[in-house]
């Protein structure tokens, strides 16, 4: 099985270690892993700014580079749910491309997605020990419908504890350039998750998505929480990848 | 109502800081959240009654000009006169008139939000008619200098009962008292005279039966239905988007509406009015007006916000939105807040009178999801998005950045290249700490968040060199 990652501009700029994680994971799945050296990013933050034409460039070059694959695999719910939620009406008034951008959307998979329901793995390599709480990522959670899966792999650890928090599925208040242009409110919803998660007392917060946990982890600090870790789900499975 | 939408940022900033207001709207999560959340696992396949109450929408909305029609013929057979009101002013300049050729002197509303749409309470004032709000929330915002709603629902949610303890005792002159109970028998006591004296009733109207030339409304204090029987004369005023087909259609979004809105099964008043006063009724108005409103609405029906006009008006998707839950509806700065309001904001008083507002939003899409109509209201946000973009609305430092950002991204070695940099540049700036506490360009980030700092080299290269 010939499995595309997609690394996501966040991972490659901010922590390749998720990326890593991510070809451990797929290759202890069995999946032969790929990694198309031309990627960037897959346009959400232009076309959430509303600019359709970059949003549109961008969808094409990485239908390019991603087509050829069985699969394509993101450790984010965020890029995973642009190719696979709304890439294709990028393409409605272009029914040849769309054709295409529909196989490539439903090959299109978040990472914990695809472990569980196309690997179907019941174990995995990590070997974190520990309390963790589960932050469920806007679009993952709601664009992909993904919940039970990170839960399910984090099950297969024995030294995992998970203590669910407070609106675990409320937004953290990333948002893209939300975080940016409305820092105030954007700053209060994430110090809202920080209140929550940390109530649980949990050693770890853990998701999905890097642009939240960045977030997250960018407020617990300037409350002066230099303790509790924030960790990919991809991290907390894959162990060391060094 | 005064519209302060660009006034968004300041304005959501302020509310952030202000105790008393994030008390008031702690109440949401409590009250519709929870509330919803119960009722909604309660009914069973709430999914398939979403998707029937969005057909229902849907097939009024395609058939709109007949429905309408059908509405207006089968109303006039029962007694009711129909009138359609172009804007905010026709409306107005309507209801004033039936005032004036009644001799009214004094009006009974029951809560309407296109009245505060198209500003009537002013418009009657200066017409020499005196509107007294009769819904408890609207009554404490009007005796408190005619206050704007910061909710559809729960118009004061924004204020707790010590606020409330304060303004009747000044307002009223009577003992300040805070028991809840207490406050809504003083303003019963105050208001039931005035039900008894009004000349004229006036009331929004939830839906539209075209089948019966219907209104219907829906209500908790029974204030609605004094409102419409008391009087001698009844003006329902609403949006002609409100119209469905039939009486089993207004029944199928009864049992969305409410529980949609406030978690309730069904509300205590449902108030169906088919014509004025028949001769062998006892109660009634002698007249019932309809009014009709068009506003803009019309407009929306040929463009891409057309699926926004499928809104009943529950309130769900503000009540659950994050953003709304922090700043609170007064920061929106018209009458419709929260994702409902950043669409219908823009759309009925111009995307350059409000171009916060569509940008105003995480993306979380949670009031998709609880929409009772479907409604994708983050869809529509960032279709505003791109005509803000191709109208040149938004500010030039975002636009040049995008263009940046998204010429380089398709340059797959350039882009290589300049995260290579970033990737140093912030890793330099983190220190040993590996935090950044202030970054060029971000400040909106790093006021109240640190950055936590790259670890130096991009996976591009660090996959590189492990392949080799």
């Amino acid at each position: 099985m010939r499995v595309a990652l997609f690394v996501t501009c966040l991972a490659d700029l901010m922590k390749p270690g998720v990326a890593f994680a991510a070809i451990r994971l797929l290759e202890h799945g069995g999946c032969t892993v790929e990694v198309p050296q031309t990627q960037t990013c897959c346009g959400q933050p232009a076309y959430n700014s509303g600019d359709r034409a970059t949003a549109l460039a961008l969808a094409k070059k990485t239908l390019a580079e991603f087509e050829g694959f069985d699969y394509v695999v993101a450790p984010s719910g965020s890029c995973g749910g642009m190719i696979r939620a709304h890439y294709p009406e990028l393409f409605r008034d272009d029914p040849a491309t769309l054709k295409r951008i529909e196989g490539l959307a439903s090959r299109t998979y978040e990472l914990t997605d695809f472990l569980v329901n196309v690997l179907k793995l019941d174990s995995v390599p990590g070997d974190f020990r520990g309390t963790v709480t589960y932050h469920d990522s806007c679009s993952g959670l709601r664009e992909l419908g993904v919940k039970a899966q990170p839960r399910a792999l984090l099950a297969t650890l024995p030294g995992v504890t998970l203590t669910e928090m407070n609106e675990a599925e409320t937004c953290c208040g990333f948002g893209g350039t939300f975080s940016l242009k409305f820092g105030e409110v954007s700053t209060q919803l994430a110090d809202n998750k920080c209140g929550n998660a940390c109530a649980t007392g949990a050693d770890a917060i853990v998701g999905g998505d890097l642009g939240c946990l960045l977030n997250i982890e960018g407020r617990l600090r300037r409350r002066g929480d230099l303790k509790t870790q924030v960790l990919h789900i991809a991290e907390v499975l894959a162990g060391r990848t060094e | 109502m005064e519209l302060r939408s660009n006034e968004f940022k300041a304005r959501a900033a302020a509310n952030l800081g202000d105790a008393k207001l994030q008390k008031g709207l702690g109440l949401i999560k409590v009250k519709a959240v929870v509330n919803r959340a119960n009722a909604v696992a309660e009914f069973g396949d709430f999914e398939a009654l979403r998707e029937a109450g969005k057909a229902i929408r849907n097939r009024a909305l395609a058939d709109l000009d007949l429905y309408l029609e059908r509405f207006e013929r089968e109303a006039t057979a029962r007694g009711a006169v129909v009138h359609w009101a172009e804007n905010a002013s026709e409306a107005c300049r309507i209801v004033v008139a039936i005032a004036r050729e009644n001799g009214v002197k004094t009006v009974a509303k029951s809560k309407s939000m296109v009245s505060e749409e198209v500003g009537l309470n002013d418009t009657l004032i200066e017409a020499g008619v005196t509107p007294i709000e009769t819904d408890l929330g609207e009554y404490i915002l009007q005796i408190n200098d005619a206050e704007p709603p910061s909710h559809i629902v729960m118009p004061v949610i924004h204020k707790t009962a010590e606020d409330v303890a304060d303004l009747f005792h000044e307002k009223h002159g009577t003992p300040r008292k805070t028991d809840p109970a207490a406050l809504t028998r003083e303003a019963r006591e105050i208001l039931r005279p005035k039900f008894l004296s009004a000349d004229m009733g006036v009331s929004g109207a939830n839906f539209l039966v075209a089948e019966t030339g219907s209104t219907l409304i829906v209500t908790n204090e029974g204030n609605g239905r004094l409102c419409t029987t008391l009087p001698r004369l009844h003006v329902a005023l609403t949006g002609i988007e409100k119209v469905v087909p039939t009486l089993e259609d207004a029944s199928t979004l009864l049992r969305l509406l409410p529980r949609s809105a406030t978690g309730q099964a069904i509300t205590n008043y449902v108030s169906v009015h088919t014509g004025p006063k028949h001769i062998d009724e006892s109660d009634g108005p002698q007249q019932f007006h309809i009014v009709l409103v068009d506003n803009g609405r019309s407009k929306l029906l040929a463009g891409e916000m057309r699926e926004m006009l499928r809104c009943i008006r529950c309130g769900a998707c503000m009540n659950h939105c994050p953003v709304y839950q922090a700043v609170g509806g007064h920061a929106y700065g018209w009458v419709y807040p929260g994702p409902m309001g950043n669409i219908l904001t823009p759309s009925y008083v111009g995307l350059e009178n409000a171009v916060a507002l569509p940008n105003a939003a995480t993306m979380c899409n949670q009031c998709g999801v609880v929409c009772p109509v479907k409604i994708p209201l983050p869809d529509l946000m960032r279709k505003l998005r791109e005509e803000q973009m191709a109208r040149g609305l938004k500010p030039w430092p975002e636009r040049a950045g995008l263009a940046l950002w998204g010429w380089a991204a398709q340059q797959p070695a350039l882009y290589a290249l300049g995260t290579r940099i970033a990737a140093r540049f912030m890793k330099w700036l983190g220190g040993s700490e590996k935090l950044i506490h202030r970054l060029p360009l971000a400040a909106g980030w790093t006021n109240g968040r640190d950055f936590p700092a790259p670890e130096g080299r991009t996976f591009r290269e660090l996959y590189k060199a492990r392949r080799k």
